[in-house]
């Protein structure tokens, strides 16, 4: 008979030598950076083209959004009806996303389709129209959908909590309405585009299983200078203006059953030493399922299905935002629960087993996410994007693999002071 | 037991899927399979703690239920294999059945169906659907449940039965994938899995649904911004070639931007600001669903209207040959990048091997490439009759 009580020995996931893949570098003829990592592996392909248009970048709101949504929608040439048809024929994915600070369009296909699929990708980036209709319907329906978000407490929740923590003008705290929407014009929409969408401003990120002709490929359709001017974007500063006022009660819908509560304060970006031990704590806090808020809050107490504390990755500043939505009538009693489990957190050193398991999942984590040429562009794009190499990647793993209890809880001294944070309950 | 050997990915997966889903429960006791699936992280008889030693070897996990099946995997550092088989035999072996766990997990998933089925504009609309478009299938019901008070009434015995009933090593599919070998899994398995009896296999004897002959309507009025629309119609279980038929049908309509639904109703007519077709992929016959919301001012009749003109046209217009190329590249495509990802083979695997033989995985696409042009159209006048719809009207109101 096998002992079952006696856990099999394991090793330790700090022991585990975690390297990025390095990726090989090309430069098209224009200039454009091309950032690539190959696997044999799969038949697919996936292509990521970016450039610093979010809404950072805006003049108007949601005008940084719209350009990115409806560059797809129609070029010179096509109709949205056709580039959409032409990029589904071969069963390609053209999906396009619009952050704060950059906005993307993304190809991902089989490996055979990827030198017919460029065409159309060059298409709608080098050649998009704007239509008045495509405007038109955009707005009706982003408006249709935001009425219907409106009505749920989570997401009116995560617009305020963001007001809050940056400013109402700020990128960061600024969200949509339907006046907003309704203001929309094709030719704000045109001049975002020409000023952001250059050859200039962008760099490709691609991987997988890539044709051998890839980068004459790339060079081909997007390798030339004629292509809305060679203008770098610029990053002005904007600061952030948060409320003063700290503490919210928001009835949405009288009949809600839950509430969704949000505890969150600014925090300082990754470029600063705290940035990486916070991971860390923050994890310990509420960023895993055996985390301090989940066990006591869902495991414990049941009053929520799921409570997560998230540090966010904005570039100017960061935040750290607790937030879950709880029964309507134990909402104070959550919010009562978040603030004990800081005050634990700065009181009571966090024991060593707990610290050596987390450590261990934070590292099985980063093992499991490193998975796959797709998995790993990823990485090494975000760095890129911002201005940092491999050495901060490595050195978030020191820390993880060597910050000391001790250490944590001069942190949680320093940044779960309740007095800091603004709380919010939306009904 | 099926073994995936990859040895690209530094890590492993252990899925075990068991044959037991919402469909299997009593009309009297609904949403009990998704709420032992919670109880199934709150120990077993040999470990107090099942998430722990997990996370302290460097594991994540997580699981799922649908009306069909549940779901457990884990994915973790491939040299730390041991522990999961470790953890999963043993939760296999039996459970710690405690009274607090039960109680805690109770009130966990009642906040679950209030997040996502009470306190959601149209959260409600598929508890109903499912209830207008089955008489007698326990589709009838959600995975969640018909009603909160079967979850808040669950006892302790009432998991005990349920767990020896279905949770049995002969209910049970364990696929292991990732950076292991044949040799090494088998001694795992044996060691671990090996003593615990076997069980009695459950016979799945379900009320059989008996074909619709008449068209259903359930009209609504809710607290919701817009109007919307909701239809259905039976198709075919899942291992029928037909389902194949009926799922191209669903992408000939809305598979993207240039799918037909879309482009006519959003697009050109502009009657809703957003439709959808698809289906659930249920292992017994399942729905095809049409859902959409209109645009402000548009009448429901209209919006109705238009959506039938569409359906017409694919019943009596063969569909042309490049549009029948589009849905199988589409598949071919979508079937490629689901097996990129390590867990997501090992799951398909015991899915398939569920379905009757794991192999089905590699010869999924030739099912699709077999459907012709022809058989869509006969399907969509089988489909689209009218007898066959359910067909749902949300009002918004106040």
């Amino acid at each position: 008979m096998i002992n079952r009580s006696q856990a099999p020995a394991i090793k330790d996931a700090v022991d585990f030598e975690i390297l990025l893949k390095p990726y090989e570098l090309f430069t098209l003829d224009n200039g454009i950076p091309v950032y690539v990592v190959r696997s044999e592996e799969q038949e697919t392909v996936q292509l990521e083209l970016v450039f610093p248009a979010g809404s950072w970048y805006e003049t108007e709101n949601l005008v940084a959004s719209a350009t990115n949504f409806l560059m797809k929608n129609g070029t010179s040439k096509h109709s949205a009806l056709q580039v959409n048809e032409m990029a589904e024929y071969y069963g390609a994915y053209l999906n396009r996303n619009c952050y704060h600070e950059n906005a993307t369009y993304t190809l991902h296909c089989l490996t055979k389709h990827t030198a017919e699929l460029l065409p159309i990708l060059q298409e709608v980036i080098t050649d998009p129209a704007f239509p008045e209709e495509e405007l038109a319907i955009y707005s009706q329906n982003m408006k249709q959908k935001l009425a219907v978000n409106l009505q749920k407490c989570e997401f009116v929740a995560n617009r305020h909590i963001d007001k809050y923590l940056f400013g109402e003008f700020h990128p960061y705290g600024r969200v949509s309405s339907m006046e907003a929407y309704d203001s929309l014009q094709t030719e704000s929409l045109k001049a975002f585009y020409q000023r952001h969408y250059n050859y200039a401003n962008c760099k490709i990120f691609i991987a997988g299983n890539l044709p051998a002709n890839i980068i004459p490929l790339l060079n081909q359709y997007f390798g030339s200078t004629q292509w809305n001017g060679d203008t770098i974007t610029l990053r002005p500063e904007i600061p952030v203006l948060p409320a003063e006022e700290k503490k919210f009660r928001i009835f949405n819908d009288e009949s809600g059953v839950q509430g969704a509560v949000r505890v969150a304060r600014p925090f300082p970006n990754r470029y600063h030493p705290d940035f990486p031990k916070m991971l860390v704590l923050n994890t310990i806090f509420g960023g895993y399922f055996g985390s301090r808020l989940m066990s006591n809050i869902r495991e414990e107490k049941g009053y929520t299905y799921g409570i997560h504390s998230q540090l966010y990755n904005f570039r100017q500043v960061s935040g750290i935002n607790i937030s879950t939505e709880a029964g309507r009538d134990v909402c104070e009693a959550t919010l009562a629960e978040v603030y004990k489990e800081m005050e634990r957190l700065q009181k009571e050193e966090i024991p060593e087993e707990e610290l050596s398991l987390v450590r261990n999942f934070m590292i099985g984590s980063i093992l499991g996410d490193l998975d796959g040429a797709f998995q790993v562009i990823q990485r090494w794009k975000n760095l890129i994007l911002n201005d940092l190499d491999e050495n901060y990647f490595y050195n978030n793993i020191r820390t993880i693999k060597t910050i000391t209890a001790a250490e944590l809880q001069q942190l949680a001294q320093q940044y779960y002071n309740k007095e800091d944070f603004y709380e919010l309950i939306v009904i | 037991m099926i073994v995936h050997e990859d040895s690209t990915t530094p890590m492993a997966v252990v899925n075990v899927m068991y044959d037991v889903g919402a469909r299997d429960e009593d009309p009297a006791q609904t949403g009990f399979a998704h709420l032992f699936e919670h109880l199934m992280f709150g120990g077993s008889v040999n470990i107090p703690e099942y998430d722990e030693p997990l996370q302290m070897a460097g594991g994540e996990n997580n699981a799922y239920t649908t009306n069909d099946l549940t779901n457990y995997y884990i994915e973790l550092p491939a040299e730390n294999l041991e522990t999961a088989f470790w953890l999963e035999s043993d939760r296999m072996l039996s459970l710690a059945f405690s009274e607090k766990s039960l109680e805690v997990q109770r009130k966990v998933v009642t906040e679950e169906f209030k997040e996502h089925y009470i306190n959601k504009p149209y959260g409600d609309v598929w508890h109903k659907m499912r209830e207008l478009a089955y008489s007698r299938h326990p589709y009838r019901w959600m995975t969640i449940g018909r009603e909160l008070a079967h979850i808040e009434q669950a006892k302790l015995d009432d998991v005990k039965s349920f767990f020896f009933r279905h949770y049995r090593p002969i209910n049970a599919i364990l696929v292991v994938a990732g950076k292991v070998t044949t040799a090494q899994v088998k001694t795992l398995a044996e060691k671990w899995f090996g003593d615990i009896p076997s069980g009695e296999r459950y016979v799945r004897n379900l009320p059989v649904e008996p074909p619709q002959q008449e068209s259903h309507l359930l009209e609504i009025k809710g607290k919701v911004p817009l109007d919307a629309l909701y239809k259905t119609y039976h198709i075919y279980p899942r291992i029928d070639q037909r389902y194949y038929t009926a799922d191209l049908l669903s992408d000939i309509l809305s598979g993207g931007g240039s799918s037909r639904l879309h482009q006519a109703l959003v697009k050109e007519k502009k009657l809703f600001s957003n439709i959808d077709c698809y289906h659930f992929g249920s292992l017994d016959a399942g729905l095809l669903a049409i859902d959409g919301k209109l645009v402000k001012g548009v009448k429901m009749k209209d919006a109705e209207k238009a959506i039938q003109e569409e359906l017409v046209k694919v019943q009596q217009q063969i569909i042309p040959e490049r549009e029948l190329q589009k849905v199988k590249n589409r598949v071919e495509s979508m079937l490629a990048f689901e097996d990129m990802g390590l867990l997501s083979r090992a799951n398909n695997l015991a899915f398939y091997e569920l379905l009757g033989d794991a192999s089905l995985m590699n010869t999924e696409f030739d099912n699709y490439e077999k459907v012709t042009a022809k058989e869509i159209q006969e399907e969509a006048q089988i489909i689209f009759s009218e007898k066959n719809s359910n067909t749902i009207h949300y009002y918004a109101g106040n």
